[in-house]
């Protein structure tokens, strides 16, 4: 048995609402969509407007600052609409599909023949790049530096997150290419990270010539921030990059086909869905044939994200999936008033904090809702985050570097090695209500702006 | 509830910045968050929050601090029978302390809360929890025949100069309460410290039988040793005289059970606080100069304020030490010093206030080195990672 790394400190969330283990076909969604927001610190640039056609594969924007890196289409059709925000950003670039089915040849590979050079540029133009993503800062990995490792997580641990190994079934052949692809672009190796506490899939097993993490302990053990903290920390000036286990597959395929095939197993779950299932889809799909008619209330009143339900974004009924997103979880929003709800016994509130009494009764699953139950405060409470932060890092101290912008503080209380998710039980555990993950970006994009 | 609901919503516009009101903003919110949990959503980070916020903190330490009021209450109304050689009876005792000690609350919670609403509403902010606990823990530390202006004095005190010039809640660098007592210590020594004080009507000294001592265990320590203490049983029982909510063991014990159970109060504080005193006990066992270095070490941990301190004051978690291994260090040094000061100084029998006092100072100082440890235990990882890549 190889060597486990224990994670202690840490919550799972018991959250209703699992997917279950079974396929279901939905509708193929109409619409598409490609946001620049889901990509932190990018500035994108149009390289199509309202109308034009696309193929798969076709570039819809760039990064302004380092135009290699382009954003493709992942269905071919005409680019629907371009929605903006406030200042006119980008928010959403949106391609409806028709019945055509042209997509943009890229050309096969054999990543083991192909110099590093000739695999990024391959990554580039399919669009694929982004799904490569460097530590520090957790942002597009800069394609003119190598780093000293890649590290894909094979399994996730956030609440109602889907199983990875029923994900990856049948895709032995992909992902395989695709780590062949990442070897090539390190000259460290490359790391899987595996739960230690259950036989993971073959497809992840099987692979040669890497190296095989395991962890076992509580959410956040399948963050790929605490994996590399534990595994082969970053320092100041060093690069590790992290992909996950279903863009490797995507990776692998254009390889072996030539083209960018977006498909990937997405779990739909949340106290809200009627049957939560997994569902096959595309990368940037319209959520809506998933979510109609199998929901418990009106889509009113509930919350749709993309993502989980502790680092997700927000999306609407309607919405698409995020661009690294593996699941749709929808839950109730919060807003009603609670009388006195601070005062009472709490036997029905799940709380990791042993407040309320619902700590003696024996553990089930609940139903969350969204409201911040309290209001923001100062920081008074101490040891609180470190409870659920398993890094050999002070969170709190981080954060108030952060907040006082003192780079060399941050520099070195780890800013490097930290990304929103890793921080993201800290915000669900805060007593002060503090919005710790938005936090932790100012806090990066500060570093990229003064130190880049 | 709807109704008051109803109300609350038709009243808020006028509370509203431009409204009739706007300027009791603050006042408007801490009254409806009090009664009603906000209807806020989450907008950024995570779409679900815990339960907790700073309200059941603050009401959980509240409901730990209610046996030691309780048990004052009761402690208050038996020492005056004790001295005045009335009656043990139950509730005519409660009554006595009841007519003593809650003079002494309102005036704690409404000099304190007053300051604070101003302050929340001249910054715009909202009206911060901490003051539910320090309004409490000002009256079970002072001796029950402290005049009410001294308490109103001392709270105003503790809440602006000690807490909002740092820049309010979770700012502050002494615990508030605990410098409302050493304000009254230092400003009026007479009122604070002597055989007279501890018990209720001993300072004006009517009907009190004769040879009645008024004395607290850590006097008669100071003076005689172990000789003339109480028993060690009625000593963590609490039949002494002492502060309103210091003298009973067993009902800052079941304190300091809630705070622990319920995650609020650090247990490790309380832990290395005792283990701290019990170690400078032992020490001054050795030397046993004086009666008072003689006293077996567990013996400070039942008298004076050493429990009460080590369980709510120490804990502070503002004012204390914030990583969890500069918790150990904190809470140790505070007992050692306790004792220590307690022992060798005679003037000062309440050595846990100013040792705790003291390490509220430093325990910046014992967190900075901690995090320096972090740093250079992660720089040397980080090198070594380097190296084999």
């Amino acid at each position: 048995m190889p060597k486990v790394f224990k994670i202690r400190r840490g919550l799972n969330i018991p959250m209703k609402g699992e997917a279950e283990k079974v396929f279901t076909r939905a509708e193929l969604a109409e619409f598409y969509a490609v946001k620049p927001t889901d990509f932190p610190g990018l500035t994108p640039k149009l390289s199509v407007s309202e109308g034009d056609r696309v193929k798969v594969g076709s570039p819809l924007f760039f990064d302004k600052f380092r135009p290699e890196v382009m954003f493709t289409s992942p269905v071919s059709g005409v680019v629907h609409f371009i929605k903006r925000g406030e200042r006119r950003r980008i928010l959403e670039v949106i391609v409806k599909t028709d019945s055509s089915r042209d997509f943009e040849d890229f050309g096969r590979g054999n990543p083991t023949e192909m110099s590093s050079a000739e695999i990024t540029d391959k990554l580039l133009k399919a669009g694929l790049w982004p799904t490569i993503r460097q530590r520090p800062y957790s942002i597009i990995a800069n394609p003119e530096r190598k780093p000293k490792a890649i590290f894909i997580s094979g399994f996730d641990t956030s609440p109602l997150a889907p199983d990875m190994d029923f994900a990856v079934k049948g895709e032995a052949e992909s992902f395989s290419a695709g780590v062949e692809v990442l070897k090539k672009l390190t000259d460290g190796e490359v790391n899987i990270g595996l739960n230690g506490d259950y036989p993971a899939s073959i497809v992840f097993t099987k692979i040669k010539g890497v190296k095989h993490n395991y962890f076992s302990g509580p959410h956040p053990a399948g963050n790929v921030g605490v994996q590399i903290h534990r595994v082969n920390p970053v320092g100041k000036g060093q690069v590790v990059w992290v992909v996950n286990p279903l863009d490797v597959i995507i990776i692998g395929r254009l390889f072996l086909k030539g083209v960018y095939n977006a498909t990937k197993v997405v779990a739909l779950a949340g106290s809200e869905v009627l049957k939560p299932r997994y569902f096959i889809i595309k990368t940037g799909a319209s959520i809506v044939n998933m979510v109609e008619d199998n929901l418990t209330a009106n889509p009113e009143e509930l919350r749709f994200i993309s993502g989980n339900v502790l680092t997700g974004q927000k999306i609407d009924y309607d919405g698409f999936l995020g661009f690294y997103d593996n699941m749709v979880s929808v839950i109730p929003e919060g807003d009603y008033h609670e009388f006195m709800g601070w005062l009472k016994p709490g036997f029905k509130k799940y709380s990791p904090s042993s407040t309320f009494l619902s700590k003696l009764l024996p553990q089930k699953k609940h139903k969350f809702d969204t409201n911040l139950h309290g209001s923001p405060r100062a920081y008074v409470i101490t040891g609180q985050y470190e409870k659920v932060f398993p890094m050999d890092i002070y969170p709190v101290h981080l954060i108030k570097a952060i907040m006082a912008k003192d780079i060399d503080k941050m520099e070195n209380l780890g800013i490097y090695e930290v990304a929103e998710e890793d921080f993201a039980l800290c915000e669900y555990v805060c007593t002060s209500k503090t919005n710790v993950q938005a936090i932790i970006r100012d806090g990066i994009n500060l570093m990229i702006k003064e130190v880049g | 509830m709807k109704a008051l609901r109803n109300f609350i919503d038709r009243i808020k516009p006028n509370f509203e910045p431009g409204g009739k009101f706007g300027a009791l903003y603050s006042t408007f919110d801490a009254f409806e968050t009090f009664l009603f949990v906000p209807n806020e959503v989450t907008k950024k980070g995570s779409h679900i929050r815990d339960y907790i916020d700073m309200k059941r903190t603050m009401i959980i330490v509240v409901m730990a601090l209610a046996p030691a009021l309780l048990f004052g209450i009761w402690n208050v109304g038996y020492q005056n029978a004790l001295a005045t050689g009335s009656e043990i009876s139950f509730w005519p005792m409660v009554l006595h302390g009841l007519i003593k000690v809650l003079p002494i609350v309102v005036v704690s919670y409404v000099v304190g809360l007053a300051i604070e609403f101003a302050f929340a509403q001249v910054r715009k902010h909202e009206v911060n929890e901490g003051f539910l606990v320090s309004g409490f823990l000002i009256p079970l530390i002072v001796p029950v025949d402290t005049p009410l202006w001294m308490i109103a004095l001392a709270t105003a005190f503790a809440v602006i100069i000690g807490k909002e010039v740092f820049g309010g809640t979770g700012m502050n660098i002494f615990n508030p309460a605990l410098l409302a007592r050493a304000f009254l210590f230092f400003a009026y020594p007479s009122h604070m410290s002597g055989d007279y004080v501890w018990v209720s009507g001993l300072t004006k000294g009517e009907g009190i039988i004769d040879g009645f001592s008024g004395a607290t265990p850590l006097a008669h320590a100071t003076l005689t040793g172990a000789e003339n203490l109480p028993s060690a049983l009625d000593m963590f029982f609490g039949f002494i005289p002492g502060s309103i909510g210091e003298t009973s063991t067993l009902a800052i014990l079941i304190g300091a059970a809630i705070l622990v159970v319920s995650g609020i109060g650090s247990w490790k504080i309380m832990v290395s606080t005792v283990a701290g005193g019990l170690l400078m006990g032992v020490i001054l066992n050795l030397f046993a100069l004086n009666p008072f270095m003689e006293i077996p070490p567990w013996y400070h941990l039942i008298m004076g304020g050493f429990a009460f301190g080590a369980v709510f004051m120490a804990t502070d978690p503002v004012t204390g030490s914030q990583t969890e291994k500069g918790k150990w260090i904190y809470g140790f040094l505070i007992g050692l010093l306790a004792v220590l000061v307690r022992v060798f100084n005679p003037a000062y029998p309440e050595g846990m206030m100013l040792s705790i006092l003291l390490m509220n100072a430093f325990a910046p100082l014992i967190d900075y080195y901690v995090i320096q440890g972090n740093i250079k235990k992660r720089k040397k990882i980080a090198a070594a990672a380097a190296k084999n890549s």
